[in-house]
């Protein structure tokens, strides 16, 4: 699919601005992996409520007194990234179900690639504290240590294993 | 003064805030093309760096708009998110996500987007990202102690680095337009035909670079807006054409007895020896902390008189000038500093008499005041220990 993106720098700084505008207005950065997670403890509080008031992990986000996890503020940034996203492909004319995958590998192998490297990041995010969007960009524009160690971590280690999974994109 | 959570947005409006930024956020992310996980992927196989030019503009655009809204007073520094660090399990999470990066072709936020628009991998990505942070979630009483530890706090990266803020910012600035510069030539070298670099002109690559060289050259001058204005009332010549205005012991005990409801009392000195003794009603504000946004209310009233008192009349005077640099009005410097209103009107029998007709009333009033005082000091005291106001924090993170 060769279409036309815009140019990166400006993408960049745009994406720059938005933070930065997030950052003036509420104080905090963009993220993503944690409304994952709090879509994770609402939905794990919601079936068996019990288990995850007792548990050392959701417990700390469920219980009596608390809102519901998923009224937090990634949440609705997320939906709200749902929805940009959903606006600029319909306005690019990119709409269209595909899976995307190297020349060489048929899209059931890169499904199942995609669903281990979700776990892989879902898993590592919650280490980390925050994922590329959370922990590193908005991290490092406040020029927070953990946003640049972070940072270097995930490229450092993608690099270091890009050769072993080359024929999935290349 | 941002940020304005939680004061003028609340928790409420917050969430809506969120929802739009994120229409900003997901718009921006789809335009670039990082809907795409074959583009993603390319930055770690050279043929498609987009990834590292987006990531590295906006990092430098959103670090130095936050690094300038800090030096003109237009953002509270002091109270936005920094997200703090856990070491090691920030290093292990990093790899894992690093591998799930090249495996996955996406990051969380890209996915999402790429969801949106109809890409089934990333689909499955998400799918493998909840089952990941199950997972996660039930297994983690095994490594609940490794999460935990190596705590190390807020750290900022130019303090752990030993550098000051406005020289990490060039060299940042620097490793990006070169780290552009290189990349574009490896793009042109695997992809002799069809790099994504040959959409635009060189000149337009150079003119950008240098741009942003020349902004990165700007920030090793630029101090941060405290270390500036300290620094600027701390000259001799602004001290000297800058006059404050000097309230007296006798004075101040006055209105402390009399009641008076405009009057606050700022004092400067540290929280031991302001635990130890201190005035009642007093506030214990450091001079670093006089720049926060949650002070604006209290200072800016301008009919209430802010009594400044500290170790001594020079570290009022600092804190005097600077608060009216800050904007500030209706300010007073303690004559003789703390040390001096104990002499005065605090300690018995230190009366010294000046030879006129008022002696005998300075003394009685003094010594009433004296007793006055003492019984409120223990009033308060009773009450319990204030704490030392410190700029309220935005809570944030994943």
């Amino acid at each position: 699919m060769n279409t036309k993106y815009m140019n990166p720098y400006l993408a960049g700084f745009l994406l720059g601005l938005v933070l930065l505008v997030t950052i003036f207005i509420t104080g905090r950065g963009l993220g993503a992996s944690g409304a994952i997670k709090s879509i994770v403890v609402a939905t794990v509080d919601a079936v068996a409520s019990k288990h995850a008031e007792g548990s050392h992990f959701y417990g700390a986000y469920v219980g009596p007194g608390k809102d519901n996890p998923v009224k937090s503020w990634l949440v609705f940034e997320i939906a709200g990234v749902l929805i940009g996203g959903f606006i600029s492909g319909l306005a690019s004319n990119r709409m269209k179900f595909v899976t995307e995958a190297g020349p060489s590998i048929r899209p059931k192998v890169r499904c199942l690639f995609a669903a281990i490297g979700g776990a892989l990041f879902g898993i590592g995010a919650q280490f980390a504290r925050g994922c590329t969007s959370g922990a590193a960009l908005s991290g490092m524009a406040v020029l927070s240590t953990a946003g640049f160690i972070t940072m270097l971590a995930i490229f450092g280690s993608g690099y270091a294993v890009a050769y072993f999974a080359r024929r999935l994109w290349i | 003064m941002g940020p304005f959570v939680p004061e003028l947005i609340s928790d409420q409006l917050n969430l809506v805030v969120a929802l739009l930024l994120g229409i900003a956020f997901g718009a921006v992310l789809e335009q670039a093309g990082f809907s795409s996980s074959r583009r993603l992927a390319g930055v770690f196989y050279g043929y498609d760096f987009t990834v590292l030019r987006v990531f590295f503009t906006a990092t430098v655009t959103a670090m130095s708009g936050v690094l300038l809204l800090g030096y003109f007073g237009m953002l509270d520094t002091e109270a936005i998110f920094v997200n703090p660090i856990w070491l090691v399990p920030a290093i292990m999470g990093g790899i894992v996500m690093g591998i799930g990066f090249v495996l996955g072709g996406y990051c969380p936020g890209t996915s999402i987007c790429a969801a949106a628009i109809g890409k089934i991998d990333a689909m499955f990505f998400i799918g493998g990202g909840i089952l990941g942070v199950f997972a996660f979630g039930e297994l983690f009483s095994l490594y609940s102690n490794f999460y935990d530890s190596t705590s190390l706090g807020s750290l900022k990266v130019f303090d752990s680095l030993g550098l000051s803020q406005g020289m990490f910012a060039f060299l940042l600035i620097t490793i990006a337009v070169g780290a552009f510069a290189v990349t574009t030539l490896v793009e042109k070298r695997v992809n002799r035909t069809s790099a994504p670099s040959f959409e635009f002109k060189s000149w337009k690559h150079f003119a950008a670079g240098a741009g942003i060289f020349a902004l990165g050259l700007l920030f090793i001058v630029l101090p941060d807006r405290r270390t500036h204005l300290i620094n600027k009332v701390s000259d001799p010549k602004y001290a000297a054409s800058h006059p404050v205005i000097v309230i007296d012991a006798d004075e101040l005990a006055f209105r402390i007895v009399d009641r008076e409801p405009n009057i606050r009392i700022i004092d400067l000195r540290s929280p031991g020896a302001f635990a130890s003794h201190s005035l009642p009603g007093a506030d214990n504000i450091a001079l670093r902390d006089l720049f926060g946004k949650d002070l604006i209310p209290t200072l800016s009233r301008r009919h209430v008189k802010k009594v400044l008192v500290g170790n001594d009349e020079g570290q009022e005077r600092t804190a005097y000038l600077v608060l009216r640099e800050l904007g500030y009005e209706n300010l007073a410097v303690l004559q003789g500093g703390f040390e001096g209103f104990e002499k005065t009107i605090l300690s018995p029998g230190s009366f010294i008499p000046m030879g006129g007709r008022w002696d005998g009333d300075v003394k009685a009033f003094r010594e009433r005041a004296r007793e006055d005082i003492l019984k409120l000091i223990a009033e308060n005291k009773n009450k319990g220990v204030k704490e030392p106001k410190k700029a309220k924090k935005v809570q944030g993170g994943c």
